[in-house]
């Protein structure tokens, strides 16, 4: 009798210690998920004190521009909860803002004014935590995935009905190429 | 693989404080037998001061490090804003905390980390790499650094460039006073066993400061393979830090006066001219070799 209450009392600890592990890995994933997020906005920030800064440089550029507020606003639209849309729209937006980095150099006067240096640099700097917070993304996903199908750990996944992450896509581009700078 | 890693590495902290103490010991008392001919005194007077100094350097290590280096810190991303957002982009990947920044002014290309732990860690870059790299090429750089601080490496490393610091200042203390202080006892000099003591003890004043630092360059070399190993898996970029090694190497060594000799171990790259350098005394494993094992990933 106190053998069998024993074992059960073991089993309820040990269930409770593998869910709330799987509770933490989740956990991560969402932080790591907020991390990316908190850089979408910094860069949509960002994004009109550039164009106002370009403006007046590249007249000639309005469709590139108008491509880029349009981008942006989009994002803006799209909600919370969809990681996926989201980093579609967001990849496309930094390739629209490479081509506006690319301008300065048809620009000189453009590329010489300090407040578009600061620009660029700020913006690089969120581009770049995009890429680098969507790889920890990936990585806590992995782990928390992983934990998921592993024995014992997949019997309290199963019975308290934890579903797996979906992993962020790294854009074609990044894959083949590394990562673009823009500072050189 | 990274959980053992800083198992090993807390292991061998304490080993390593061992075996150094061991020799400060061993160094305080042929100290003590070549002035007072007193061993034990000598002995004595080396640990307590060993210990005194082991403890300060192991609440101060960054201060004392970024110091002997003549580095300055940097206080927030306006002074810096590359450098600054680099190392917070590396920070983020290897999930360790934002530590401090210091440059070193100096036209060569280098860098450094130190600190006793991932809270309390501190990297340091000469304004010469911040002109000659790339951004892809300084984040291998700082995710080489980054590896340094999240494997405990920095604990290690900074324990033992302090205490051979430490048996450098004895050991020169006691060469020093051979030359202007030892005739006190002359009387007893003509005694055998005082004359093979003196001879032992001068030795031990001579060699010991080698060893340990031999001791040191070999716990520094075999770090770096793995830093760069770890560099790589942070920035999925093995050929910016390929480049930026061969810039590091192909440049002018560090201007002396910015280096302190026992912290070059430190450095991703030795600070110091490498070349007609004796295998043992390197610092580092040779440039090719790292390039040739980064290529294989």
């Amino acid at each position: 009798m106190w053998i069998f209450l024993g074992i059960i009392v073991v089993l309820v600890i040990i269930y409770v210690v593998i869910y709330n592990g799987l509770v933490a890995a989740r956990m991560h994933t969402q932080e790591a998920w907020s991390q990316i997020d908190v850089q979408l906005k910094r860069r949509n920030d960002l994004i009109p004190n550039l164009l106002e800064t370009v403006k007046g440089y590249a007249k000639y550029e309005q469709s590139t521009l108008q491509k880029v507020v349009g981008l942006r606003n989009q994002l803006m639209t799209v909600s919370d909860d969809d990681p996926q849309a989201k980093m579609e729209i967001s990849n496309q937006l930094s390739n629209s803002l490479k081509s506006i980095f690319a301008l300065s150099e048809a620009y000189p006067d453009l590329k010489a004014n300090q407040q578009y240096q600061q620009l660029m640099e700020e913006l690089t700097n969120t581009e770049n935590k995009i890429a680098y917070s969507r790889q920890l993304f990936n990585t806590t996903t992995a782990n928390y995935n992983s934990k998921l199908q592993m024995f014992p750990t997949s019997i309290v996944a199963n019975l308290s009905h934890f579903k797996p992450a979906v992993f962020l896509e790294t854009p074609e581009a990044e894959k083949s190429v590394p990562k673009v700078s823009f500072d050189d | 693989m990274l959980f053992e890693q800083i198992t090993k590495n807390k292991r061998k902290t304490v080993g390593l404080f061992l075996v150094f103490f061991f020799f400060v010991g061993l160094v305080g008392a042929a100290l003590g037998y070549f002035m007072w001919r007193s061993a034990s005194m000598g002995l004595l007077i080396a640990i307590v001061l060993g210990l005194i100094y082991g403890v300060y350097v192991f609440s101060q290590s960054t201060d004392i490090v970024m110091q002997m280096n003549h580095a300055q810190e940097v206080s927030g991303p306006a002074e810096a804003p590359e450098l600054w957002h680099v190392v917070e982009d590396m920070a983020l990947v290897a999930q360790v905390p934002m530590p401090r920044v210091f440059i070193i002014d100096d036209p060569s290309p280098n860098a450094f980390a130190t600190g006793n732990n991932p809270n309390q860690a501190a990297v340091a870059a000469t304004r010469g790499i911040l002109e000659t790299l790339n951004r892809n090429e300084l984040e291998g750089v700082m995710a080489h650094e980054m590896t340094h601080v999240r494997n405990y490496d920095i604990r290690v490393q900074t324990l033992a460039v302090a205490l051979t610091s430490l048996i450098s200042l004895l050991a020169n203390f006691g060469t020093n006073f051979m030359f202007w202080g030892s005739g006190s006892r002359r009387d007893d000099d003509n005694n055998a066993t005082n004359i093979v003591g003196v001879v032992v003890s001068l030795l031990v004043l001579v060699l010991a400061p080698m060893v340990a630092t031999m001791v040191q360059l070999a716990i520094s070399r075999n770090r770096e393979f793995l830093a760069d190993a770890g560099a790589v898996e942070l920035t999925r970029n093995p050929q910016a830090l390929i480049q930026a090694l061969q810039k590091i190497s192909q440049s002018q060594p560090m201007e002396e006066e910015n280096v302190a000799p026992s912290s070059a171990g430190l450095y991703i790259s030795n600070p110091l001219s490498a070349e007609n350098m004796n295998k043992l005394f390197a610092t580092h494993p040779p440039v090719e070799d790292r390039i040739a094992a980064l290529g294989k990933m």
